[in-house]
């Protein structure tokens, strides 16, 4: 009995923490799931049913596969688990099926494939360092990290109410980011690549890795300046990454290539024609061109500048596929948007480059990759957010600016996942545990760091102008033909 | 207090969960043409809103009392009138006279379901979190984790937001109660379980302690002074709450002697349906509902039930304290649960909130009980489509109380609270010294079988000559479980002795 004591009581509070989480998220089996539901229904069945060289032609479905090889093969196996709870959900014509058995085993396999988030954040704790220790254990930084990050509010209603697999990825990559901690350079390059081969968002912050890499890990020695030292250059090492990085592409993409079917599934990943911006609105910075091109369409409308029977009708908010063209603005083309994230990405990149602060610094670089690529990124999700968010929990438990800035980042972009569940039952779940996290995070930080109240005016005119952009959405859309 | 954004995290914990539950099924969802506890609450904010207070309560064309005729007290039904006028302003379909029977959909559910969380929120919510933060002797990170364990007993959650009823109110109020009477807010303390009582009459199982209490408290005091003072005090506040909550129906002696009728149904029986309580068990063995006549079973179990609750009762008007209130409450609802007339399975939640109030003095005794108590409701809740919040509340409700109180280093005589009970034993026994380890042994037995019998109800069915086997069994464990309880708090009761006390206060 004391065996047991010692195991349940003090020394595992990390395992209640996760424990706890996960039965949370089993609570939410019943709560709505948007179509992403079906998407993975979908590709369950065309996985277990058709060869692997229909996989990226099948289109019975609105949902094909858009995913990378990896998820296929994810996708696969779990199916082999699938036709034990309900054999029904295979069959690729059975669209939008979703019988309870269904709806158990999605949610379970959501719930399941989260246990490689959970030991991801168990090492991602080891790395940080913690302050003053002896501490209690509420104050710990680890306690708080575990927190922020197991607990994620944002993870929590995409993966386990909107439904999708955003856990586990998230726990490759900050496995990946331990990794690079831990000096275990190959290894986090490796699961970076396996990363990329589940989904390729993850390019927003592949520069971050590359340079990193480069810098850190190839180059062997710096000169006491801390500048490259260019005769340090390591063959060995960059052959073992790019051998690691080669092989796992091939393991992807080889059987695709050998069918010929590259450009295929090129078409698929990187479906351009989508549309400037997704049906839900991303908060970034196309969104406020949006806006400002409609403010300025009506107000020219107004003073007669513009010729009614010129404007073209076309959405900018409908689901799939939509085109569209702005009326005052010059539009944009998947290029310029390029050129603008490459143009954000540049100062950071290039500091890590030049002045590299080891991983912390190749962490500082992730984030801004991600958020650069989110505000100026085609057809970008508001769930992207997630993809800075997360990695800056790491950094936002040592150091006090980074605290802050976390705290703003946060808060805005999980109230700006808010239209993901527009549901009534939902509404009270998204509130609920929206202000768990935020008065969470806000105050557990605040005590670590005991910095004054966080300046509230900051808060204020954040909120102010996620307030503004979806008033100003609504307006659009009511606007809109 | 330092530290609140936690307990506004517990709080928030405690809802998020509440509102999940919320989510699946109801008793008696789509199934004409009786239904279950939720058409009932919807049918009386029909029928308070239709038709004139006098007809609540009596059979008529426009009330058949045979189709959840009204059967709690006065509170209740003007706490259904209330939610009768937001649900005529939201959608009067929803209490047409006659028409609404039966009515179902999302948006009823999640009205219905919204009424149970306000009612929550403002009652019961309010009383634990000040309850915790009061408690004495217990660091600030011990409060919190106090409070988290008691909003996450999954049993209240299980029946109010699952299966459907208002239990928190009742219980808010009796907590209040609690609070007040402790604290020497004695009047206030009344006030509030007198609302309680009026809310639903099971917290009857609540009153003698609360009157054995007060009487302690006016006896310490002097009936010459101030005891009389503060006794008569207490009278009219208890008059004056009933006679306010009662006003309607004290016009006409037929209508207080109808609500009466209702709220005591005496004709009955000993039991209905399956219960964790004595007669159902024994049952098993004897029917006793066969052989005896009505009157004797009601004499019966009369005197088991006061026995039983007697000793604990005399002590608490002798040595009046808190700490023995409470225990008391737990051995007399206890009690009662186990031996009096026309018990229902929810009446366990009576039990459960002392026993919450206990658990940072006993965690691991206490959470045994609360999961004890969450089982023997097993069959209504697999019964009303509940299984996985169930085993989910459960889970973490056993997590939660494993790791803030750390249970399973709190086993030895002293934290068991049985040290004086062993000293006296070892006076005639002095190899009594296995106790603890008894108490080990009969946790793990208890939870094992719980386990499998939960596992054989869920995967097997019964056999066909006994269709009712699981839930009997279920009912036949728990029982026997709630016996040992009884034992146990009544020996924590009746050891507590002063010396005791004064003995912690020195170290």
């Amino acid at each position: 009995m004391a065996a047991l004591g010692i195991a349940a009581g003090s020394a595992n509070w990390f395992t209640a923490l996760a424990l706890g989480v996960t039965l949370l998220k089993c609570l939410l089996i019943p709560t709505y799931h948007s179509t992403d539901f079906e998407v993975h229904r979908n590709w369950l069945a065309i996985t277990h049913n058709l060869p692997i060289s229909q996989w990226y032609y099948e289109a019975t479905s609105e949902w094909t596969l858009d995913y990378p090889p990896f998820f296929a093969w994810f996708e696969y196996a779990l199916s082999h688990v699938a036709k034990y709870f309900d054999p029904e959900m295979l069959k690729v014509h059975n669209l939008n099926y979703s019988s309870s058995r269904t709806l158990l085993f999605q949610r379970f396999s959501v719930i399941f494939t989260d246990a490689l988030f959970v030991y991801a954040v168990y090492e991602c704790c080891k790395c940080i360092e913690g302050r003053k220790s002896g501490k209690e254990l509420l104050e710990k930084p680890k306690f708080i990290l575990s927190v922020l990050l197991l607990w994620n509010f944002g993870l929590l209603i995409v993966d386990h109410i909107h439904f999708q697999y955003n856990g586990f990825l998230f726990g490759l990559m900050l496995l990946s980011i331990a990794r690079l901690f831990q000096k275990r350079h190959v290894e986090g390059a490796f699961l970076f690549a396996v990363l990329l081969h589940f989904k390729h968002i993850y390019l927003y912050v592949a520069p971050a890795y590359g340079v990193y890499l480069l810098r850190s890990y190839c180059f062997t020695a710096v000169k006491p300046d801390g500048s490259v030292r260019w005769n340090s250059f390591s063959f060995v090492r960059v052959t073992s990454l790019g051998l690691v990085v080669f092989l796992v592409t091939a393991l992807s993409l080889g059987p695709f290539l050998a069918l010929n079917q590259l450009p295929q599934i090129f078409s698929r990943l990187f479906p351009f024609k989508r549309g400037l911006c997704h049906a839900y609105w991303a908060p970034n910075f196309w969104a406020l061109y949006n806006v400002l091109d409609k403010v300025l369409s009506v107000i020219g409308l107004q003073l007669k500048l513009l010729d009614p029977s010129k404007i073209p009708k076309a959405s900018m908010t409908s689901g799939l596929v939509q085109e569209f063209q702005h009326v005052v603005l010059p539009s944009v083309t998947p290029l310029a948007t390029f050129v603008c994230t490459l143009m954000a990405v540049l100062p950071s990149v290039f500091c890590l480059w030049f002045k590299p602060q080891g991983p912390r610094g190749f962490l500082r670089c992730l984030i801004l990759c991600a958020l650069s690529s989110f505000l100026f990124g085609w057809h970008v999700h508001e769930k992207a957010i997630l993809l800075a968010i997360l990695p800056l929990s790491l950094l936002s438990v040592e150091k006090a600016d980074d605290a802050s800035i976390f705290l703003i980042l946060t808060t805005t972009g999980h109230f700006s996942l808010f239209p993901l569940l527009f549901t009534a039952p939902e509404l009270p779940i998204k509130i609920l545990l929206m202000l768990l996290f935020t008065i969470y995070s806000i105050s557990s930080l605040k005590t670590l760091f005991r910095f004054a109240s966080p300046a509230f005016i900051c808060y204020f005119l954040c909120f102010c102008w996620l307030l503004s952009f979806k008033t100003s959405r609504l307006y659009v859309c009511c606007e809109g033909p | 207090m330092e530290k609140w954004y936690l307990m506004t995290v517990v709080v928030l914990i405690g809802l998020t969960v509440r509102w999940t539950v919320s989510l699946n099924s109801y008793s008696g969802a789509g199934k004409p043409p009786m239904f279950g506890d939720y058409e009932a609450q919807r049918h009386w904010q029909e029928i308070t809103f239709n038709l004139p207070i006098k007809q609540w309560y009596f059979n008529s064309s426009d009330n058949n009392l045979q189709y959840w005729g009204l059967d709690y007290p006065p509170l209740t039904a003007y706490h259904s009138l209330l939610c009768a006028h937001v649900a005529k302003f939201i959608n009067p379909d929803w209490i047409a006279l006659h028409t609404s029977r039966g009515y179902e959909s999302q948006a009823h559910k999640l009205f219905m379901r919204t009424t149970v969380l306000i009612a929550d929120l403002l009652i019961y919510i309010p009383a634990v979190v000040l309850y915790c933060c009061c408690l004495k002797e217990i660091s600030t990170k011990k409060k919190i984790a106090n409070a988290l364990c008691i909003l996450l007993y999954p049993g209240l959650i299980l029946i109010d937001y699952g299966h459907f009823q208002y239990n928190s109110v009742s219980l808010g109020f009796a907590l209040w109660g609690v609070l007040g009477v402790s604290y020497d807010w004695d009047l206030l303390g009344s006030l509030a379980f007198c609302l309680a009582l009026n809310y639903k009459q099971m917290e009857l199982y609540h009153s003698l302690p609360f009157f054995c209490f007060l009487l302690g408290k006016c006896f310490k005091k002097g009936l010459k002074g101030k005891g009389f003072a503060l006794l008569l005090k207490l009278a009219c506040t208890v008059a004056g709450s009933f006679i306010l909550c009662w006003l309607p129906f004290f016009t006409d002696k037929e209508q207080t002697l109808q609500v009466l009728r209702r709220l005591f149904p005496v004709d009955r029986g000993l039991f209905e349906d399956k219960v964790a309580n004595v007669w159902c068990s024994f049952s098993v063995f004897l029917k006793i509902k066969d052989i005896l006549p009505r009157d004797i079973q009601i004499i019966i179990s009369f005197c088991f039930t006061f026995l039983s609750l007697l000793p604990a009762c005399v002590k608490l008007i002798l040595q009046p304290s808190p700490k023995g209130f409470k225990f008391t409450l737990v051995g007399c609802a206890l009690s009662f649960f186990l031996f009096s007339f026309q018990v229902h399975e929810k009446s366990i939640l009576l039990v459960s909130l002392p026993v919450c109030l206990v658990l940072n003095e006993i965690p691991f005794m206490s959470t045994w009980f609360l999961l004890v108590s969450t089982f023997s409701m097993l069959p209504l809740l697999l019964k009303d489509g509940l299984l996985l919040p169930s085993l989910v509340t459960v889970m973490a409700f056993f997590i939660a109380c494993a790791t803030c109180f750390s249970i399973f280093e709190k086993i030895c005589e002293e934290e068991l609270q049985l040290k004086s009970f062993s000293i006296s034993v070892r006076k005639y026994l002095p190899s009594f010294t296995f106790l603890p380890r008894i108490i080990q042994y009969l946790f793990f037995l208890s939870v094992i079988t719980m386990a499998l019998l939960t596992l054989m109800t869920i995967t097997l069915d019964p056999p066909q000559k006994l269709p009712d086997l699981f839930s009997v069994l279920v009912c036949f464990v728990s029982c026997l479980n709630f016996l040992f309880f009884l034992v146990y708090f009544n020996i924590i009761i009746m050891w507590d002795s002063k010396t005791e006390r004064n003995q912690k206060k020195v170290n």
